[in-house]
């Protein structure tokens, strides 16, 4: 493995390059990258080996990684430039970063299909403490245009709309739905996990990435004793977990029994508790069991 | 052989000299001239910058230094804030606080940044630091009231409480009456951060009346516009501001009342807070404008024209944050009102929206390049910029310190020539000698970092995003940037040729952090092999890096340079070239 690779010494102390092996070094890079000057313009950087949707000339640099080849969270790279649409109508094709941003910990899948809002985590880079005040301020009309969204087989009239007081930073909720990280904590993992409420539109979403945030990962580094071999159903309570979460008034209720956006609206934070440790939670809980097995969420 | 100097000073005159050099750089080339000098200012060196805080140890720390009195430490990377860093990476200042209880009895000040700080750490400061006097937790998390009480309760000469920032578990609103009556040393108190409902408002009167000292105060959400007036006449010397939410509906008394409380404040000179601000109660503040230096309505809903008027209002302005709805009129108008100005940052009031929402341009920024002679600091989100402007910019502000601009669709052209951006950037590197701090957006080439490492050479940190063609684009930076100390880049194609290339470079750095490029794990590995001063992670949560083809890049590499180390608190989702798993938490 040390065959090719010349680690330059020196530092970058000097700006010039001072010893032959240096010389050696910024050589090598130089010749790679020699057909830059001309190309750079028209090339956008974009990892096209995902095949990804057109509008974009230019190609794959040798030697640039082929992204293509392993799952990765979506980037705005995956999606077509905004360059070459931008043109002075500031388009609603340039969605390249409007929207929802996704929690880092869902799971990646290949293929950028930009039709309609991307996911890019973490941009603009806005403080979290900004983010949360942002959308507290958001638009109450915005909030009534979303909240078909979502919603499967429950009656609209359950969804009262909660007028958003402002003051719960801490819930990372919002009328927007920009943002909603939630701390998440299991029993038996000392270290919490924070999720993107917003990143999914039903529980379905949410307890299938939080299984492949904990149960997943509790494979994977294998320090876990209580290994699950198989995708538990978090929902449905069939399994040793079941997922819970702290209301705004401090209570503990499971996960899945109200709307969804209520539930958003609602939730402060999640625990995936013990189901032994759940039987007090909630009296209806043995109840919902049942229901739970009959009614799709 | 005598090696003793003719002119040598007895240790005590030395040491009395000393005293007289604050800054960390001019302590630490006092303490390289000779072993003497070493030993005689590692005694008498009362404050510590510890900027990564896993580049060293407490016990390496405490050491060196024994006496020491003030300490501040930074946890997680910048791109922890834009939640680009797993939780549970660590930051945690507890091995600190249970090293410096013993070590450090006389410790009278703490300020941490990004780091986690939990309630038994809290608990510990209290109890171990007789004449406690500042704490300060920087967008810190982990801790919860009941860790705030303990402080209050105990910590008897607690001059500074600033949570600036932080996530804190806000069990209870009345942490806050855990100071005793007898307890008047409060000087600064920034609780802007917290979300509870209930703060005891009475509680918070009573301190605020006894403590005579009080210069600061920053309220937060829960406390509402009526009952600031009061908390205002208890405290008319204050010289920092922060209101809670600012809205109410209008009513005479009220106004007049709260006018009058402002008026008051003869010492007021910084406001900030302002969240969802009414024009209507916005006069209220205008007897104390023409003494701002500082103002903060980045949570202010308010738009033009009343936030035209208000900024006009204030010439001694130097300082100023606001929200986009100032627009291009605005920043004119203030351009040519507030020729004090130095620090400008400019917010997005709608950043996830597709279209804009406001008219605010790169014509403002120019307005204020032109306007503004002593400007040297900008943060400017806006949705549009062209080499033109940022040429303009930096041939009027060649004294330009910090230059950030955050262009919000990635990879943004010049919208008036559809060019990179590169000229642009180019022109501010090369014009602004002094730049210490910049961040990139917009389409950009290697050509932009080529301009870069050539001019920008008191340049400390670059934030990257989105840019670049190839690994000559890196290595423009890594070779040309003499005074580089934090590079944060993020989605570039930058791999591992340059990274290579450069690595004792990264010796000379705090950190480097890159996250969506194009590094192997390999790579990685070897680097972490061949500098063993440097500590190389690997943060993939998609398991082991080599469960993946070798081709596949790692999601997210931090490299930084320590005397301490592997770190021995790594989660699960780290991975170092150890593969020794014991040395992991589990």
């Amino acid at each position: 493995m040390d065959g090719g690779l010349v680690l330059l010494g020196g530092g970058g102390g000097s700006s010039g390059v001072s010893t032959n092996e240096s010389a050696v070094s910024k050589v090598e890079v130089v010749s790679e990258a020699s057909s830059y000057p001309a190309e750079s313009e028209l090339e956008l950087g974009l990892g096209l080996s995902l095949g990804g949707p057109g509008g974009v000339t230019g190609k794959t640099k040798a030697g640039n990684s082929p992204w293509g080849e392993c799952g990765r969270i979506l980037t705005a790279k995956d999606f077509p430039s905004v360059a070459s649409h931008r043109a002075n109508t500031g388009g609603p094709s340039s969605v390249a970063v409007s929207g929802i941003k996704r929690a880092a910990e869902s799971v990646p899948h290949e293929g950028g299909s930009p039709t309609g809002v991307s996911q890019v985590v973490g941009w603009p880079p806005i403080r979290a403490f900004r983010m949360n005040s942002l959308v507290n301020q958001a638009k109450a009309p915005r909030a009534e245009e979303e909240e078909g969204v979502g919603e499967k087989d429950k009656p609209k009239d359950a969804l009262k709309k909660k007028p958003y007081n402002g003051k719960k930073i801490s819930s990372g909720v919002n009328e927007k739905g920009h943002l909603g990280f939630v701390k998440v904590n299991m029993d038996g993992l000392p270290i919490g996990r924070k999720v993107d409420l917003n990143a999914h539109s039903c529980y379905e979403g949410l307890a299938q990435a939080l299984e492949d945030m904990f149960l997943r990962s509790a494979n994977s580094a294998g320090s876990e004793k209580e290994q699950v071999t198989k995708p538990s159903k978090l929902l449905e309570g069939s399994s040793e977990f079941v997922l819970t979460y702290e209301d705004k008034e401090g209570d503990w209720m499971l996960v899945g029994d109200v709307p969804w956006r209520m539930f958003l609206s609602s939730v402060r934070r999640l625990r995936i508790m013990r189901t032994s440790e759940a039987n007090g939670l909630a009296p209806r809980f043995h109840e919902r069991n049942e229901k739970q097995r009959n009614k799709p969420i | 052989m005598q090696k003793k100097m003719a002119y040598s000073f007895p240790d005590e005159v030395l040491e009395h000299v000393f005293s007289f050099i604050q800054s960390d750089k001019d302590r630490n080339a006092v303490s390289m001239v000779c072993k003497s000098w070493y030993d005689i200012e590692r005694w008498c060196r009362r404050k510590i910058f510890v900027g990564n805080c896993y580049a060293v140890n407490p016990r390496i720390v405490i050491r060196r230094f024994p006496e020491v009195r003030s300490i501040e430490l930074k946890g997680k990377p910048h791109f922890a804030d834009f939640n680009l860093v797993p939780d549970g990476w660590g930051g945690y200042v507890f091995p600190w606080i249970l090293e410096m209880a013993r070590a450090y009895p006389w410790l009278e000040e703490i300020r941490l940044k990004r780091m986690v700080v939990t309630d038994e750490s809290l608990e510990l400061i209290a109890k171990s630091f007789k004449n406690f006097k500042v704490l300060v937790l920087f967008s810190c998390e982990g801790f919860s009231t009941d860790g705030l009480a303990a402080i209050a309760a105990s910590c008897k000469n607690l001059r500074e409480l600033d949570l600036r920032d932080s996530e804190v578990d806000d069990l209870s609103g009345h942490w806050l009456s855990h100071f005793p009556e007898t307890y008047t040393s409060l000087v600064s108190l920034n609780i802007s951060c917290l979300g509870s409902d209930e703060v005891s408002f009475s509680a918070l009167e009573r301190l605020v009346g006894r403590c005579p000292n009080l210069r600061t105060l920053l309220l937060n959400r829960a406390v509402p516009l009526d009952k600031i007036a009061n908390i205002l006449r208890r405290a008319p010397q204050l010289v920092e501001f922060g209101t809670g939410t600012y809205t109410a509906e209008l009513r005479p008394d009220v106004f007049s009342y709260l006018a009058g409380a402002f008026s008051s404040c003869k010492e007021l000179r910084s406001l900030s807070g302002f969240w969802e601000a009414v024009p209507a109660y916005i006069p209220a503040i205008y007897s104390v404008c023409s003494r701002l230096t500082s103002l903060n309505l980045s949570f202010a809903t308010i738009q033009n024209p009343d936030l035209i008027k208000l900024v006009s209002l204030c010439p001694s302005l130097q300082r100023l944050l606001v929200l986009d709805y100032i627009e291009d009129s605005g920043l004119e108008a203030l351009a040519s009102s507030c020729k004090d100005l130095q620090e400008l940052r400019v917010f997005p009031s709608d950043p996830f929206g597709v279209e804009p929402n406001v008219s605010l341009t790169e014509q403002g920024l120019v307005a204020i390049s032109w306007g503004c002679p002593k400007l040297e600091s900008v943060l400017y989100f806006c949705r549009q910029m062209s080499n033109a402007a940022l040429v303009t910019i930096a041939q009027n502000r060649p004294n330009l310190t910090r230059f950030r601009l955050c262009i919000i669709d990635p990879k943004t052209v010049d919208y008036l020539t559809h060019e990179p951006l590169d000229v642009g950037f180019g022109a501010i590197v090369e014009h602004c000698k002094d730049l210490r701090r910049l961040s990139l957006s917009g389409l950009l080439t290697d050509r932009v970092f080529d301009y870069i490492g050539t001019y920008a050479k008191k340049l400390e940190m670059l934030s990257v995003a989105f840019a670049g063609d190839s690994d000559l684009g890196l290595h423009h930076v890594l070779s040309g940037c003499e005074s580089l100390r934090k590079l944060e880049i993020r989605d570039c194609p930058f791999g591992d040729k340059a990274l290579l290339a450069n690595a004792a470079k990264l010796e000379t750095m705090r950190s480097l952090w890159m996250s969506s490029c194009s590094v192997s794990f390999g790579a990685c590995k070897l680097l972490g092999q061949k500098m063993p001063r440097l500590n190389v992670e690997v943060i993939d949560e998609r398991g082991h890096p080599d469960s993946r083809p070798e081709s596949c890049p790692v999601d997210k590499l931090y490299i930084y340079r320590s005397v301490a180390g592997p770190r021995v608190d790594m989660p699960p989702f780290v991975w170092t070239k150890d593969e020794d798993s014991s040395l992991r938490l589990s």
